[in-house]
């Protein structure tokens, strides 16, 4: 137990020495890893903003039921509680007459003609129940819940609206939300994978050119855990500091560029989610990273040793 | 300790054997040299003892070790048994002097403080005290190939295997490192040396196996009497004795 302690020491001991030895190796090995690991980085706090983005466009849309002038208190009661145990409903919210009105007139404000038009008249406006659907892509239940006979009945001739073009409208949207985080989820996969390949790669190579010294390991007598051992320390050292440094310089971008970013979007993406996303996950980010580079490192270098460790059957 | 029986080694189907069918018995604290030219398979034999090949035919047994019977996990500890001196040191290059040839005791799991009571007496050996901390690209080869031999003695091995341990030296280092190679035999250790220089083999006087084209032409021990060899003992000889792994077992 004590020679296997002292073993275990000197394995770790010799990694580490063999590190700070082959400094150019490293430096090498790991430019490599931060860059595929910032890839990576980069690609998961991309696709979380993007799936913030695509949440905060179907946390705007609702389905807007109409209710007759002549539904009493308790019918609306009764059909908001029923809506309400539907399964794919996140909210819903009542507007009353007046508070339609005033929201139209809101929603109207930079067309005089309208609100004038709206406020001169009789309040033509419908109270109006808005529900927020959990999944816009399951949307069928409350459809047919809304067509039912009775709760028809509640509703002015104007259809919920989601049918005619604001359904288009939804579903377009339901289905693009659908591939674009299916795109977002894949990319992140085949980042992962790619960094991962060219890790390895890299690991690989710069144990081909230390395969002398496995081989003269192996002529002294050095069991394989004993010659693999410090590649795999070496290899977890360049794992452990590359995904450190691939944190601090994604986190040195967003504090350099910060005041530029705060207030704008690329497009989709809302960058100054981004920084709230990788500065709230921070720790875990680099535990994630850390963990992989260990993982990479580790499983790479026991692969790229065992061919160089293989004793002569013929 | 050392025995070989019509050990054959091919390279390759269709090309002439590096080794064929050669035995040779090596007593236990003998110093033999083996000569040849380049070619001739003495390589290739010390290569078999350290079971970097395996025979393609044949017999080999050191230290009461059967080859044949050798498991792959168990290579490693045979070669903790034998030292080996390379023709080219085989240092490893990112470690200092005194930490090549520590390794060898680290191998075997040898406490650190052991390790920094023994490797400097060794040192002292092959006169390279002063020079424990240099890396050995800062060595000349003289005293490069004295750290490989440090290293090969240091775990005080049976048998010490040298390979051409001049091949690369001038004059003096040579014999510096013959010298050496000497008083570890004189210590007990069996030494098995291949060279090609003759002035290193007219001046030692001790048992010389000639090699040509992967035989044995002669073996001559150090009064230059002839002793058997598979030139003038037929190999039926040696299967009339069941080889077994315990005659040789000291």
């Amino acid at each position: 137990m004590r020679r296997k302690y002292i073993t275990f020491l000197r394995i770790v001991h010799t990694g580490t020495v063999n590190f700070l030895r082959n400094a150019t190796l490293a430096i090498a090995a790991m430019a490599v890893m931060v860059v595929t690991l910032t890839i990576v980085l980069f690609s998961i706090v991309a696709n979380a903003t993007f799936a913030n983005t695509i949440q905060d466009i179907t946390d705007k849309i609702d389905i807007s039921v109409f209710l007759k002038d002549e539904v009493t208190p308790e019918q609306k009661d009764k059909l908001l509680a029923e809506i309400k145990s539907r399964p794919n409903v996140k909210s819903l919210e009542f507007l009353s007459k007046d508070d339609a009105l005033k929201a139209y007139v809101e929603q109207n404000s930079d067309n005089p003609s309208v609100v004038a038009a709206a406020s001169a008249t009789n309040n033509s406006i419908p109270a109006t129940i808005r529900i927020k659907p959990i999944d816009l892509n399951k949307i069928e239940d409350l459809r047919s819940f809304l067509a039912k006979a009775e709760n028809k009945d509640l509703q002015t001739a104007r259809s919920p609206s989601y049918s005619g073009t604001r359904k288009e409208a939804i579903d377009n949207i339901s289905r693009a939300t659908q591939t674009l985080q299916r795109i977002g989820v894949i990319a992140v996969a085949l980042f992962s994978v790619i960094s991962a390949l060219i890790i390895f790669n890299t690991i690989q190579m710069a144990i081909f050119n230390r395969r002398d010294e496995i081989q003269i390991e192996r002529l002294l007598g050095a069991g394989s855990w004993f010659i693999r051992g410090p590649f795999i320390v070496e290899s977890i050292i360049y794992g452990i500091l590359s995904a450190v440094l691939s944190m601090l310089l994604i986190n040195s971008v967003f504090v350099a560029s910060s005041s530029a970013l705060q207030a704008s979007s690329f497009g989709l993406l809302d960058i100054g989610y981004a920084q709230r996303f990788f500065s709230d996950r921070f720790w875990w980010l680099l535990l994630m990273q850390v963990g992989a580079g260990i993982l990479i490192g580790a499983v790479s270098s026991t692969i790229a040793t065992q061919r160089y460790l293989k004793f002569k059957t013929k | 300790m050392i025995l070989l029986d019509r050990v054959t080694k091919i390279y390759g189907k269709g090309t002439a054997p590096s080794l064929d069918r050669i035995s040779l018995h090596v007593e236990p604290k003998e110093f033999v040299i083996v000569v040849g030219q380049s070619g001739a398979g003495k390589t290739t034999l010390l290569r078999l003892l350290t079971r970097e090949e395996r025979p393609s035919a044949g017999k080999i047994i050191i230290g009461g070790v059967d080859y044949d019977k050798l498991r792959d996990r168990d290579i490693p500890l045979l070669r903790r048994k034998i030292g080996v001196v390379f023709q080219d040191f085989k240092l490893l290059p990112n470690k200092t002097v005194f930490e090549n040839v520590a390794f060898a005791l680290e191998i075997v799991g040898m406490s650190k403080r052991e390790i920094q009571h023994t490797v400097p007496k060794v040192l002292d050996i092959v006169n390279l005290r002063g020079k424990e901390k240099n890396m050995p690209m800062e060595l000349s080869g003289g005293e490069r190939q004295r750290v490989a031999i440090a290293r090969a003695i240091v775990r005080q091995p049976k048998i010490l295997i040298a390979d051409e341990p001049t091949g690369n030296l001038d004059p003096k280092h040579a014999w510096d490192v013959i010298k050496i190679l000497e008083k570890i035999n004189r210590y007990g250790t069996t030494v098995l040396l291949t060279t090609h220089n003759m002035e290193i083999v007219n001046r030692l006087k001790r048992r010389v196996v000639t090699m040509e084209h992967g035989h044995i032409a002669s073996d001559l021990s150090n009064s230059g009497s002839r002793l058997a060899s598979n030139t003038d003992r037929p190999p039926q000889d040696m299967t009339k004795q069941p080889l077994t792994t315990d005659r040789f077992r000291r």
